[in-house]
């Protein structure tokens, strides 16, 4: 043993004896057996941790030149963007971040609708990841609003006039969420004191609880099968392998070419052909001046299409609403005996192709100026969406599925 | 206005139905637009587009984001010819690009401030730029003289109208919506011709949006370039990432 690692045992023992270092580590890496069987779906997990650490990084060193002021806000980002050394680089991983957030936990909830890891004992696992769900539309939505720009502005009066048709409470709530009769300074600097400081908090809280609640009930895999189930002498899981080496190195490489395709969206499109900044934004928020097209940015256009699809606005909201809320009810909506698609048969198979084919259609909808024809293909649509739900505990108790095998699936 | 002009404009505006003289209102988003040729390594077409800016947008539009020593700097523009050529005798080099007009002049002239010129570009985009520069056509019915085909009814007047002189709309008839016949814009002919011929204002007017878009972003000089080897390492570094995990996972059965 070397000098260098004798001196860092015994910085860890004098750690150890005082807080529970080695422990923590055993727990949530080092013995933290996860099933050897994951795939391509997997990833998105770790990436989430690394998206939500590039916005909290980019985000701090954006504050440090931004300006949550009506009169300076939209020249402040253009300083970012030009006078502030690689300010442009710094706010485009973080508005890149954004939306990258969004299809990599899309992505992630996708799995474990694909694998049922929704399912007992996962429950509360599942509810957490929703509550972080939620924080991030919070977190997008009142971040949205930073840049002052006219989509800035009138994406967050559209989005707060939402709340004005709650009945009896509707409008006071929504001078409540303003601070003032409209859109203002006031309301800009409250949303920015939620988005730095308020949303950020509760996210990460609430990503440790996500974290602590997975490694107590263990992770699912594609096959849906609980490995705890089969244990060797040692009880350790005979298809379990330590999270750390294999997943970390495993996961480096997904990290890898997750930052191959951000960058590529970062130093070439960074506006993404108008999906992640859009060219009216770029124009300073003018309460005054209606843009002919008013649409949010595309991770919330599938419920907003659902919204629009509605003809009465309070029942359009609480459609909405209830649309985003669905996800919530999943664990209790399942009433398959088999996990995974894997095994599953033909009927919820359809229902989760039907589902997602209807996600993209709406999603695509709701950035569309309405038309008759596209308002109809919302209609259809979001009644697909809202069956999906709905009648899963019928399709999912009629279906034939097929035998799951005892031990995980590993080529 | 050269012939094969002539032609792409008469499509463009077939194509569109829509500039009926008739019709009111602001039509700002919906006509089909020209093509501009954007390319921002063509340092001297910067640089030509640059002293445009100066001398005719300028003196009522700010690009106030922008500073003249950026400018310099970027374009390969020596200061002295900066402060020479482009500036005013009271800016410094560090100095924001504003506007020599007035705010609340611009409004009592053209009811409207002309809009800070910074990020229009990313807000209306090049070829919207490039259409709107080409377009003014006479028009007695407005108070400058002068109508737009990608901005309706446009309270700007035809500052470039020395280069290119003016032209004049030609219509035809067409079958409107409800079956009567309306006059449709059908193209251009020259009015009073300019100091450039229809070749060179197109140049100009390429050069004036080429710096347009490079004015809305700057880093866009550098961004491709820094995200080209930021990729090519990240590759270097999976081949890297997968020998490791390949390595560890040997021994996972």
């Amino acid at each position: 043993m070397s000098a260098l690692n004798r001196a860092l045992a015994a910085t860890i023992g004098w750690v150890d004896a005082r807080y529970p270092l080695l422990k923590t580590w055993n727990e949530h890496l080092a013995q933290y057996y996860a099933p050897k069987n994951f795939n391509f779906w997997y990833y998105f997990g770790s990436l989430a941790l690394l998206v939500l650490v590039i916005q909290i990084v980019t985000g701090i060193w954006l504050t440090m030149n931004y300006k949550p002021d009506a009169e300076t806000a939209f020249a402040s980002v253009e300083y970012i963007m030009r006078d502030v050394e690689w300010g442009w680089l710094i706010r485009y991983l973080h508005s890149t971040g954004a939306s990258a957030f969004f299809v990599v936990i899309y992505l992630h909830m996708f799995r474990a609708m694909l694998y049922g890891s929704y399912r007992y004992p996962r429950e509360l696992l599942w509810l957490i990841g929703m509550a972080i769900y939620f924080c991030l539309m919070g977190e997008a939505f009142f971040g949205y609003l930073l840049p002052w720009g006219q989509m800035s502005f009138w994406g967050a009066k559209v989005i707060v006039s939402l709340f004005g048709a709650v009945p009896l409470v509707g409008d006071w709530l929504a001078t409540l969420i303003r601070g003032d009769f409209g859109i203002s300074d006031v309301t800009l600097n409250r949303f920015f004191a939620f988005h730095v400081v308020a949303m950020p908090l509760v996210l990460c809280g609430l990503v440790v609880v996500h974290i602590i609640a997975l490694h107590e009930v263990g992770s699912n895999n594609p096959d849906g099968i609980e490995i705890k189930k089969k244990k060797d002498a040692n009880g350790i899981p005979l298809d379990g392998i330590p999270f750390h080496p294999y997943y970390t190195v495993k996961d480096i490489v997904g990290v890898v070419v997750f930052l191959i395709l951000f960058s590529a969206v970062v130093f070439f499109a960074p506006e993404m052909g108008g999906y992640f900044l859009e060219a009216n934004n770029f124009i300073p928020a003018d309460p005054f001046k209606t843009p002919p097209h008013i649409a949010p940015v595309w991770y919330f256009t599938p419920f907003y299409s659902i919204l629009r699809a509605i003809p009465d606005q309070f029942l359009g909201v609480v459609a909405m609403g209830a649309s985003v809320m669905m996800f919530c009810f999943l664990p209790w909506l399942d009433r398959s005996p088999v996990k995974s698609m894997r095994y599953r048969g033909p009927l919820s198979r359809l229902a989760l192709a039907l589902f997602v084919v209807s996600f993209v259609v709406l999603g695509y909808l709701g950035t569309q100026a309405p038309t008759p024809a596209m308002t109809l293909l919302a209609r259809i649509f979001s009644v697909v969406y809202f069956a999906f739900f709905l009648l899963m505990p019928i399709y999912t108790k009629l279906d034939s599925n097929r035998p799951v095998p005892e031990r995980v699936t590993f080529p | 206005m050269s012939q094969s002009m002539n032609k792409a404009l008469k499509k463009l505006l077939l194509a569109a139905g829509l500039m009926s003289v008739t019709a009111t209102g602001f039509a700002a988003s919906a006509a089909p637009l020209y093509e501009a040729d954007v390319n921002l390594q063509d340092r001297v077409s910067l640089q030509r587009g640059a002293r445009t800016f100066v001398n005719f947008c300028l003196s009522c539009h700010s690009a106030a984001f922008s500073r003249f020593s950026r400018v310099a700097k970027d374009l390969d523009i020596p200061e002295p010819v900066v402060a020479e050529n482009m500036m005013f005798v009271t800016d410094k080099i560090g100095n924001t690009m504003t506007a020599a007009m007035r705010g609340p002049d611009a409004e009592t002239w053209f009811g409207v401030p002309p809009p800070d010129l910074s990020v229009v570009a990313r807000a209306r985009g090049a070829d919207w730029l490039y259409t709107f520069l080409l377009t003014f056509y006479q028009d007695p019915a407005r108070p400058t003289g002068v109508n737009n085909v990608a901005f309706r009814d446009t309270a700007m007047p035809h500052v470039l109208w020395e280069l290119q002189g003016v032209q004049r709309p030609v219509y035809k008839a067409a079958a409107g919506h409800d079956g009567t016949s309306t006059q449709v814009l059908d193209g251009f002919e020259v009015a009073i011709p300019g100091r450039q011929t229809a070749a060179e204002y197109r140049q100009t007017v390429a050069d004036l949006v080429n710096f347009l878009v490079y004015l809305g972003e700057p880093a866009q000089l550098h961004r491709y370039r820094i995200g080209a080897i930021v990729i090519i390492f990240l590759f270097g570094f999976l081949v890297l990432a997968y020998q490791l995990k390949k390595e560890y996972w040997n021994d996972v059965h």
